[in-house]
């Protein structure tokens, strides 16, 4: 027994550290990955970010370099404090204090101890740095802005969160990626590539050469320059004009589907979200829940498109045959709808195709529209037809552009209704949802999808998806979703009828005030009806303005809508600033100066601190001199 | 004796696994100490240039053990382990410290640790006292005489201090066992270390209920299976439960925090992540890179000279205590499993060539050479792989270190002289 004791126990260990070894090795196996690995050091080369640039070439976004000044506590040697506290510019308890902190944090990894210094700073110390062991200089670049403007355009940078870190582990911690607009789309491509290097470490964190003579090590690659489709002036003076103002504005090429400008009002200067300050400032913007700067209202704001839809509605009963252009109907300063008399501002009389859009009769559009359910065997099959047609102008749908964030907005179809009212044609018709006609229903876009769909229309049954992306490294964009046109189901010859109506807005109807000389513009106005909950009572507010136009009506240039929050009369504020930005854009400079110092100097502010005064107040006031701000001199002297 | 007929009844089985080990140990010192800018593997300045010109020492001290008659050893184990007990003592008064234990002479060139040979001559030693024709194991008396051939070194290696070598020692207790001491007392040293681990474990309270559950069972079953008498049983139970009581005393009043460190560390009794993660970075911190460098090697390893923790120096001592984690990161699950594999096969053959020993002498001081090596690569496997607390003592074969190197290959080439002498003995 005592012969077999001793071999037993050597057996029995032996499959003992068998055991544990394959538990190890096999069951809890965790392979080494290269940059988990303790035993290496990855050395990043940061390239330089790409600069972004406006269509016309202007720089939008630079690149500004930024000097931390380092340490490595336990390669501090003695030095004198004083000569070196007054080099930095900092108090000697100051210094002492945050020497001490780094060596808390870790002796032998570098800290920042001054923050961004400055290039004369920066001048002055990197020559006597070498005296100093344990410091040095790490450059960073930080991003610049060459514009106070087009903030919700180009996004802004910062450093990766744990978020971002678990989505893509290229990134390491401390790195900055783009957080919205195109610093975020293109992240990519304006990033390049960062170069690494790999160290083997000792246990003491020393270097001990490089990892396996630098074969893994990655060249670091330039981020690419690119150009956006963004005119610098435009979005510059469209922001100046917006001040003050809430609401969202684009303006598209129609031939190209390139976004001109992208305004949402109230917007903030990129350079707050640059360096040092931007946490501290970001906190700011973003809890102001009222006027939300940071919410894009140019391409996330759902509203209710009003009288511009009407327009898409005369297309369709042209398309279907429900109408002609001189079909007429009768306006009673009004119409019924079952024994309700809804008013109507267009002035009465008999209106056609011409006089319906440029008066923007809301009788004559709903005697189109119930033309139109008048074509169809049922309701449902009008309804669904109808939303076909509206559909294909890219309403109610993301319009694929890239732009990093956007809303669909709605189009309702017969579905909807059978949900709300109950199946059956006896149960809801075109006079019940008469709303549609006039652009107040359950219609919603955003300013985006309005802009594009009057490009549908200057361009004559097209549009081209709306991008923000001219040029990679000065080559043009070759993505087909960006180039081939998308048709509407609206055949070419019924848009011109349409078109001269909404030019005669221009010359005799709702926007006769704001023509501008030697343009042909075709236009529509909107005066859309607005409520809030205050206090869980739906109040109304004062209507908002709202202006599509493209221009010049032969050969568009561009085309624009304006959403103009508590504007009141759609050609009042969005007519004004619609016609000024394409003045702008067509001949580069403005004549009418009187209009423009009206748009400059009137804000609105008054009417948004309306629904938050806790008092009753009066809305839609005919007088507007009151929006007047006398001493807005700085934004007309920008 | 001819060369020839030497070459002939040596066990080679044991000389190609003692060679695998070496050959093993070698690389894996290479690539533990292994720098970029070192070229070539002859350069003495190096700690594997060193360890090569030992195995060449060792092979010249194989060629010497093999040649002396197999007499010699039997003859003069007493003087030898005279010698190794005044070199201890000798350490009091001329010893050179490193690291902290006063455990080597210097000789110029090298480093000679007394212990080791202890170890050979303690093994000789207790065999020519035990096969000794006056020596009766079952008498109290001998039995004393015995023990006090492994406690005298242990005790005067303790205060270097060494508590890793003193226990090698204690290990060699195990060829008294063979010998005929009452299994008994193994019960005892058995019971003890169980009783003290689960009151670490569990606390004094559970393994009172449980020693108290054993008995309520024990004195309900007794009269249809067992035959121990009560008295004894009940007395020893309430024993077991006095030294549960005074091992909560003992760990908490008499060791220090860095032993009371290891143990929670071994016996995972450390719960809070926040103090784990400290003991990994202070006392655990040898444990736990070891670990890691094992886990990184997975099946296959990293491949000779890959290993970037072994590069990096991160696992402390790995040349020489910690040699086994450069096997585990480099080479894998594959090599670690071949070298428990080889070592286990070595110890068994010895266990072999042990029994069919016709001379007491030989047999007895074989099982000293499979307990001196058994433990060795017992306790230091265990430690390296985290199954056993950190008690620094090298790998037989393996770890760098140039006595103990030669004084393993003489403790096991004086074996197989023995052995290849067996026919001829007993006469």
């Amino acid at each position: 027994m005592r012969k077999i004791l001793l071999s037993s126990i050597i057996i029995i260990i032996g499959i003992t550290f068998i055991g544990r070894l394959s538990y190890l090795q096999i069951f809890s196996f965790s392979p080494d990955q290269l940059l988990d690995d303790p035993a290496i050091k990855a050395i990043y080369d940061y390239p330089e970010r790409g600069y972004i640039y406006d269509r016309y070439g202007k720089l939008l976004v630079g690149n500004d370099p930024a000097y931390d000044v380092m340490v490595i506590p336990r390669e501090v040697k003695a030095i004198d404090t004083l000569e070196f506290c007054s080099l930095l510019g900092m108090e000697k308890e100051q210094f002492l204090k945050k020497l001490k902190k780094a060596r808390i944090y870790s002796p032998r990894l570098p800290s920042v101890l001054v923050h961004q210094l400055s290039k004369q700073d920066y001048a002055r110390l990197q020559e006597k740095m070498r005296r100093y062991p344990g410091f040095y200089i790490q450059k960073r670049s930080l991003r610049y802005y060459d514009t106070n403007a087009a903030a919700n355009v180009l996004g802004y940078i910062s450093e990766v969160n744990e978020r971002d870190l678990a989505k893509n582990p290229n990134y390491v911690q401390g790195e900055l990626t783009g957080r919205t607009g195109v610093e975020k789309v293109y992240e990519d491509t304006l990033r390049g590539r960062k170069g690494i290097q790999y160290i083997q470490k000792d246990r003491f964190n020393r270097d001990i050469g490089k990892y396996k003579d630098g074969s893994l090590d990655v060249e670091p690659e330039q981020g690419k320059e690119i150009t956006i489709t963004i005119d610098k002036e435009l979005q510059e003076y469209g922001e100046r004009l917006m001040h003050g103002k809430w609401g969202g504005i684009v303006a598209i090429e129609p031939s190209s589907g390139e976004i001109l400008t992208m305004i949402s009002g109230p917007t903030y200067d990129p350079s707050l979200l640059v360096g040092r300050k931007r946490s501290r400032n970001y906190s700011k913007l973003h809890y102001d829940s009222i006027s939300k700067p940071t919410f894009d209202r140019s391409i996330s704001f759902e509203k209710s498109p009003g009288s511009p839809f009407k327009t898409i509605n005369a297309l369709i009963a042209l398309q279907e045959g429900a109408i002609t252009p001189s079909t007429t109907f009768t306006c009673h300063h009004g119409f019924y709808i079952g024994r309700n008399k809804k008013g109507c501002h267009c002035g009465g009389g008999t209106k056609n195709l011409n006089n319906g859009i440029y008066e923007s009769c809301n009788a004559y559009f709903v005697g189109v529209y119930k033309k139109i359910f008048e074509q169809f065997p049922s309701n449902s099959e009008a309804m669904d037809a109808w939303e076909k047609h509206v559909r294909s102008f890219g309403l109610g749908a993301y319009l694929g552009s890239d732009l990093h964030t956007g809303r669909k907005g709605s189009v309702p179809n017969s579905r909807m209704y059978n949900k709300w009212y109950g199946k059956g044609d006896k149960r809801w018709s075109a006079t019940t949802t008469y709303s549609n006609a006039i652009g107040q229903g359950e219609v919603n876009v955003t300013p985006l999808q309005l802009a594009n769909m009057t490009a549908a229309i200057a361009n004559r049954g097209y549009y081209i998806t709306p991008h923000i992306l001219k040029k990679i490294e000065g080559k043009d964009i070759t993505n087909p979703d960006f180039i081939e046109p998308k048709y509407t189901t609206i055949d070419k010859k019924h848009f011109e009828p349409v078109i001269q109506g909404m030019a005669d807005v221009y010359h005799k109807g709702t926007a006769r005030w704001v023509q501008v000389p030697d343009i042909e513009i075709a236009g529509k106005t909107g005066t859309v009806e607005n409520f809030m909950v205050i206090d869980s009572v739906r109040t109304q507010l004062t209507d908002n303005s709202v202006f599509v136009a493209f221009a010049p009506v032969d050969k568009p240039k561009i085309a624009i809508a304006v959403y103009i929050q508590n504007g009141y009369f759609g050609s009042r504020y969005a007519g004004h600033i619609a016609s000024l930005l394409i003045e702008k854009y067509l001949k580069r400079k403005i004549t009418r100066k009187d209009l423009e110092k009206k748009m400059l100097t009137r804000t609105l502010e008054r009417e948004y601190a309306k629904p938050y005064s806790g008092k009753p107040f009066k809305i839609n006031e005919r007088d507007w001199s009151q929006d007047e701000i006398k001493n807005l001199t700085k934004n007309l002297q920008q | 004796m001819s060369g020839k007929s030497i070459l002939k009844r040596i066990d080679w089985l044991t000389v190609f696994i003692y060679l695998a080990l070496v050959l093993i140990g070698w690389v894996n010192i290479y690539s533990s100490t292994f720098s970029e800018s070192v070229t070539s593997i002859f350069d003495f300045g190096t700690l594997h240039g060193k360890q090569l010109f030992f195995i060449g020492v060792s092979f010249v001290a194989i060629i010497l053990t093999l040649a002396l008659e197999a007499s010699f050893y039997e003859r003069f184990s007493s003087l030898l382990y005279l010698i190794s007990v005044l070199l201890l003592l000798g350490l009091f008064v001329f010893g050179k410290t490193i690291a902290g234990a006063t455990s080597w002479y210097d000789l110029g060139f090298f480093n000679l640790q007394p212990s080791e040979l202890a170890k050979v001559a303690t093994a000789l030693a207790l065999a020519k006292y035990l096969s000794d024709i006056q020596t009766d194991i079952k008498r109290r008396k001998d039995q004393f005489f015995a023990f006090l051939v492994i406690f005298i070194p242990a005790i005067l290696i303790i205060p270097q201090p060494d508590p890793g070598s003193a226990l090698v020692f204690f290990a060699m207790a195990f060829v008294i066992f063979r010998e005929g001491l009452p299994l008994f007392y193994l019960g005892i040293v058995l019971l003890a270390v169980l009783v003290f681990l689960t009151t670490l474990m569990f606390g004094t309270v559970w393994v009172s209920i449980f020693i108290g559950l054993l008995m309520v069972l024990f004195l309900l079953l007794k009269k249809k299976t067992f035959k121990v008498p009560v008295i004894p049983m009940v007395s020893a139970a309430v024993i077991a439960i006095l030294f549960s009581l005074s091992v909560n005393f003992v760990f908490n009043n008499v060791f220090e925090q860095r032993h009371r460190d290891r143990f929670s560390l071994w016996l995972r009794l450390e719960k809070d992540p926040a103090k784990l993660e400290k003991i990994r970075k202070t006392i655990g911190y040898n444990t736990y890179q070891s670990e890691k460098a094992i886990e990184a090697g997975g099946i296959f390893g990293k491949g000779f000279l890959e290993g970037t923790r072994t590069k990096g120096d991160f696992v402390p001592e790995q040349e020489t205590d910690y040699i086994f984690s450069t096997v585990g990161e480099e080479w894998g699950f594959l090599g670690t499993s071949t070298v428990v594999l080889l070592f286990t096969l070595l110890l068994l053959r010895l266990v072999y060539l042990s029994e069919r020993q016709k001379n007491p002498f030989s047999r007895m001081y074989g099982y000293g050479v499979i307990s001196i090596l058994f433990i060795h690569y017992f306790i230091n496997i265990g430690m390296v792989i985290g199954m056993l607390p950190t008690i620094g003592i090298p790998l037989p074969f393996f770890s760098y270190g140039g006595s103990g190197l030669l004084f393993f290959t003489l403790l096991l080439f004086i074996m197989l002289k023995l052995d290849s002498n067996r026919l001829k003995e007993g006469m």
